[in-house]
């Protein structure tokens, strides 16, 4: 069947598409739970982003083109990431388009808009969570090549739909390199997706703010883009883990009929994933800005010892 | 007699000399000259890329003596796919610099005249392709100085500032003290070929020729390793860079920056990977090494700027750095015979030479163009010039997109391909090395980070919010010459973004040369949209998709979002309530780099003071702060400091020799007679 894997990239995108708001609905309705909350329910960012969309968009008088164009970018950054990286099946037409470290570019030309967007107006909260975003990405990302090189040395590439076959094909994914580059990818996930201890998504308070102070100033249709791009973002990190680590689930045969299985299994995991980051988001408070060189520090330090512990007991 | 590459590249010196020679005669007519030199240099510059992209593209190699020099010392000249490829790099971006400066340099008319400008802006421009193409150490030297002296003059066109006298004098001793241990490096290597007998082993053929023993061959390249490095910036011998760069004019800087640096990689890969062929792998650690520690400092330092244009002539260390990783990686790749990760590294080093130079020169021609509008480098003074500049605002972009190593630009693909030379390390027989390299992996993942974070401040902070400046002068976008030369070198940049696959097949005739190995075959694996280095099961990245793809769902969903017509409403900026809000409010790059600032705190010397003015009443309610700080690179009290102190001091003691009585001249001569005498006999 040629067609076969076309119907897997459409049908990938549909659920990244879709599933993204769910996800966010599900960590949020357990997240209240914990709390001793009542929840809004699994969907309720599905109606914030349709409410969104169907209002005016109000911007301040010298915002550029960059600050229009931005979610736009943003929101096609996160869509052709969701056709990369392999959720239902590995036979994906659009998996070699790019690597880990290229996907990790593609997210970091999202966040260099992004922090311009925040410059573009000209208040001082814009300036301030460019600032600080870019900071922190720029310790953030050490620790994530080092986390993907020592994933790399165990799969012996960086493609992510072959990293899934490799461990399929009989590699044992119990190894101390493997532990050590999970928890470090815990760590940079939790920076880059900007949630406690790195940052608090439901805040609005300036001193602790970050990446809610680079889009504070958008409305409407672009404000409804950057929510459902940061949704994606989430649930991409999540896949991307999932498939690095504990790719067990997606079909590698070309056989359409496990697809439902494997749809099973990525739910499974989405839900164990979500209640996972309630769990650290609940139990922890949130950092200083200057405390988070320790926290990457960190994660850069468990990628070594993984890398090292790969040459030394491997 | 059929045309050869050579004899267009050439004529291309002949008509860059003729050139200035007419810039002479024609002193008088100033708006002309402009006109008529600059057209006749984009032709020289695309002279010099028909004859350099056919000499790659078809892997010739010409030699050709030119029947000038000493006696028996006559010039060799040279042109094979290495040369080719520099040949190619500096004439693009020569060509577009000179359609630029067929605009910018117009700025000067009436100030000052443009003979001298134009007149070395040609001989440093013909200085470069000489370098290139010279097959012989005397020739290669005399080029050498022919391109730092030019540039010297180019760097003091503006000379009554006292900081381009001092930038310009610091950049003549640097360059000076480079060039010396390059001679002597040569001299080294001459002298072994023929066993220290005789003048016929300047030639490089002669050097190709001869096995060195590991010791001399060790002095060589130590020697002409720091030679190059002071050309190019390495850390730390860089100081001359940051105050040179920025005070030439913009046209000049971007040639510096983007193009003569690379003439002193040719340089290192010339003499490592040509002339002395087999080296242990310690010598591409020491490359790697270095360009580690450009690459990470450089954008520290960068980091810490305010000027535009010092910030990007940082970025050019830092550059540099990226470059001599991929070639120290290719080094060690070779010494431990592994040919095809050799020719990965190889070429990532090249590639990113090549984009270096288009995003480089496309940057400072951006910051010239704002410097031409706003008479301002200051970034601090500066903000919202996209309104009112929105061409070199785009193009500006590009260049820092390109820079961050962010795809779909051609940055991007240097770096990713550096990350897959060093991704296969592993492989290395040696386990120091194995556990070591990945350490730079990180190190330049840090670089390519905050070189983001760099260029979203200075792009910020330029062109974004609102204007900061005290005065308010009549800014105006840059005129069609300059916008052309930006253009195409945006151009340029998105394509090899797009298309690394082609220029790749083009140029993978030098690493077969030098390293026994080309990538190609497997690279373009997949057929000509995806990059596949080594194979596609390892790695692999399609730029045409990559950009194809974000740009539909770019357009799709902004037509979706169309369909029903929701307003757009233009307002005032939100305030919080507070209605005092004004421009100084703003982030500035002070600000934004703070962060930064705080947490790599240890590799500045950084002077922070808060003074409180006067008060209303009691010191809570203050009328006035003063903030002042003060940031400087480490290395100039560390290493040059005491240096120039030392001589100093060496030359007071000496010059107590000089006493000014006619006397005392003659008992020396007459000493220094006796001395030779006797050492004679």
């Amino acid at each position: 069947m040629i067609l076969y894997p076309f119907i897997i990239e459409i049908l990938q995108l549909l659920i990244i598409l879709a599933l993204a708001p769910v996800f966010a609905g599900w960590i949020k309705m357990l997240k209240c739970w914990s709390q001793g909350r009542t929840s809004p329910g699994l969907f309720q960012p599905y109606r914030d982003i349709i409410k969104l969309f169907s209002k005016d968009v109000v911007i301040a008088g010298n915002a550029s083109w960059i600050f229009r164009f931005t979610p736009y970018l943003v929101f096609g950054v996160a869509v052709l990431a969701g056709g990369i990286v392999p959720m239902l099946s590995v036979d994906l037409p659009l998996a070699a388009t790019a690597d880990v470290i290229a996907l990790v570019a593609l997210f970091a030309i999202a966040r260099f808009f992004t922090a311009l967007a925040g410059m573009d107006i000209g208040t001082a909260f814009g300036g301030m969570g460019s600032s600080r975003e870019m900071t922190i990405a720029s310790l953030a990302e050490p620790a994530m090549l080092m986390a993907i090189f020592t994933v790399s040395l165990a799969s012996k590439s960086t493609s992510l739909s072959e990293m899934v076959q490799v461990i399929y094909s009989g590699l044992s994914v119990f190894r101390p390199s493997l532990a050590f580059a999970l928890l470090a990818f815990i760590l940079i996930t939790l920076a880059e997706t900007g949630r406690i201890p790195v940052d608090n998504p439901a805040t609005h308070l300036e001193l602790t703010m970050i990446h809610e102070a680079m889009i504070l100033e958008y409305s409407g249709r672009h404000l409804a883009l950057l929510e459902w791009a940061g949704m994606m973002k989430l649930f991409l990190f999540v896949m991307l883990g999932v498939a690095v680590f504990a790719p067990w689930g997606i079909e590698a045969s070309g056989d359409f009929a496990a697809i439902p299985a494997a749809f099973l299994f990525m739910i499974l995991k989405l839900a164990a994933a979500g209640a996972g980051l309630v769990l650290i988001e609940t139990g922890l408070a949130k950092m200083r800005l200057f405390r988070l060189t320790e926290f990457l520090g960190s994660a850069f330090l468990l990628a070594t010892l993984g890398m090292l512990s790969y040459f030394i007991l491997e | 007699m059929i045309l050869s590459p050579i004899d267009i590249a050439l004529s291309s010196i002949l008509l860059l000399f003729l050139i200035a020679v007419l810039a002479f005669l024609f002193n008088r007519y100033q708006k002309f000259l402009i006109t008529i030199s600059f057209s006749m240099t984009t032709i020289a510059s695309l002279l010099m890329v028909a004859a350099g992209g056919w000499t790659v593209g078809k892997g010739i190699t010409n030699q050709i003596i030119l029947p000038i020099g000493l006696p028996d010392l006559l010039f060799h000249l040279r042109l094979d796919p290495l040369s080719g490829f520099f040949l190619t790099v500096i004439g693009l971006l020569a060509f577009f610099v000179s359609i630029y400066s067929l605009g910018y340099v117009k700025g000067f008319l009436g100030q000052r005249s443009v003979t001298s400008l134009i007149i070395f802006y040609c001989l440093f421009i013909a200085g470069m392709f000489m370098v290139v193409l010279a097959d012989d150490a005397l020739f290669f030297l005399i080029s050498w100085e022919v391109m730092a002296a030019a540039s010297y003059f180019l760097v003091m066109f503006e000379d009554e500032k006292i900081e381009n006298r001092r930038a310009a004098f610091l950049y003549m001793i640097v360059a000076h003290v480079g060039a010396i241990a390059i001679l002597l490096s040569f001299g080294v290597m001459a002298g072994l070929t023929t066993g220290f007998q005789g003048f016929s082993g300047y030639t490089f053929d002669a050097m190709r020729a001869t096995r060195f023993p590991l010791g001399w061959a060790t002095a060589a390249f130590l020697l002409s390793f720091f030679g190059f490095a002071a050309k190019a910036g390495v850390i730390p011998l860089h100081v001359w860079l940051p105050e040179a760069h920025p005070v030439a004019p913009s046209n000049v800087s971007a040639l510096m920056s983007g193009v003569m640096l690379k003439t002193a990689i040719y340089g290192i890969v010339r003499i490592t990977f040509d002339l002395i062929k087999v080296f242990p792998w310690w010598w591409g650690a020491i490359v790697l090494v270095f360009g580690l520690v450009s690459a990470v400092l450089g954008v520290l330092y960068a980091l810490m700027q305010h000027d535009l244009k010092r910030l990007l002539a940082y970025h050019s260390v830092e550059n540099i750095g990226i470059i001599l990783i991929g070639i120290g990686l290719a080094m060690i790749f070779t010494s431990f015979q592994m040919p095809l990760l050799a020719a990965l590294a190889l070429t990532a080093g090249l590639f990113h030479t090549m984009n270096h130079a288009m995003f480089k020169g496309l940057l400072f021609m951006g910051a010239g163009a704002v410097l031409h509008a706003t008479h301002e480098r200051n970034m601090e003074e500066m903000g919202g010039l996209i309104h009112k500049m929105p061409w070199t605002a785009a193009f500006f972009l590009v260049g820092c997109i390109s820079i961050s190593a962010l795809p779909p630009f051609n940055g991007f693909i240097s770096e990713w391909l550096t990350f897959q030379a060093f991704l296969l390390s592993p492989s290395l027989p040696n386990p120091l090395l194995n556990l070591l390299i990945p350490m730079g992996a990180a190190l330049l993942a840090l670089t390519g980070a905050l070189a983001a974070a760099c260029f979203v401040k200075a792009f910020g902070v330029t062109f974004l919010g609102h204007w900061r400046g005290h005065h308010n002068p009549n800014i105006h976008e840059a005129d069609w010459p300059m916008r052309t030369g930006m253009m195409f070198a945006a151009l340029t940049c998105l394509g090899l973004g797009v298309l690394p696959t082609l220029f790749i097949e083009w140029m993978d005739v030098i690493s077969e040369q030098l390293v026994g190995a080309k990538i190609a075959t497997s690279a373009t694996g997949l057929g000509w949209m995806w990059l596949t280095p080594i194979a596609h099961e390892r790695a692999s990245y399609s730029g045409p998709i990559v950009f194809l793809f974000i740009m539909a769902v770019v357009v799709l969903a902004y037509i979706f979002l169309h369909v029903r017509p929701a307003a757009i409403q233009r307002v005032p900026i939100w305030d919080c309530g507070f209605e005092k809000i004004n421009q100084r409010m703003q982030y500035n790059a002070t600000s934004f780099s703070m962060p930064i600032r705080r947490i790599f705190g240890f590799f500045f010397s950084i002077k922070e003071q808060v003074r409180m003015g006067s008060h209303y009443g009691h010191k809570a309610f203050p009328k006035k702060l003063h903030y002042h700080l003060r940031i400087r690179d480490l290395f100039w009290g560390w290493l040059y400091k005491p240096v120039i102190e030392v001589s100093f001091w060496v030359s007071r003691k000496v010059g107590k020799l000089q006493q000014g009585r006619i006397q005392v001249y003659l008992i020396y001569s007459f000493v220094t007679i006796i001395v030779l005498l006797v050492f004679q006999g």
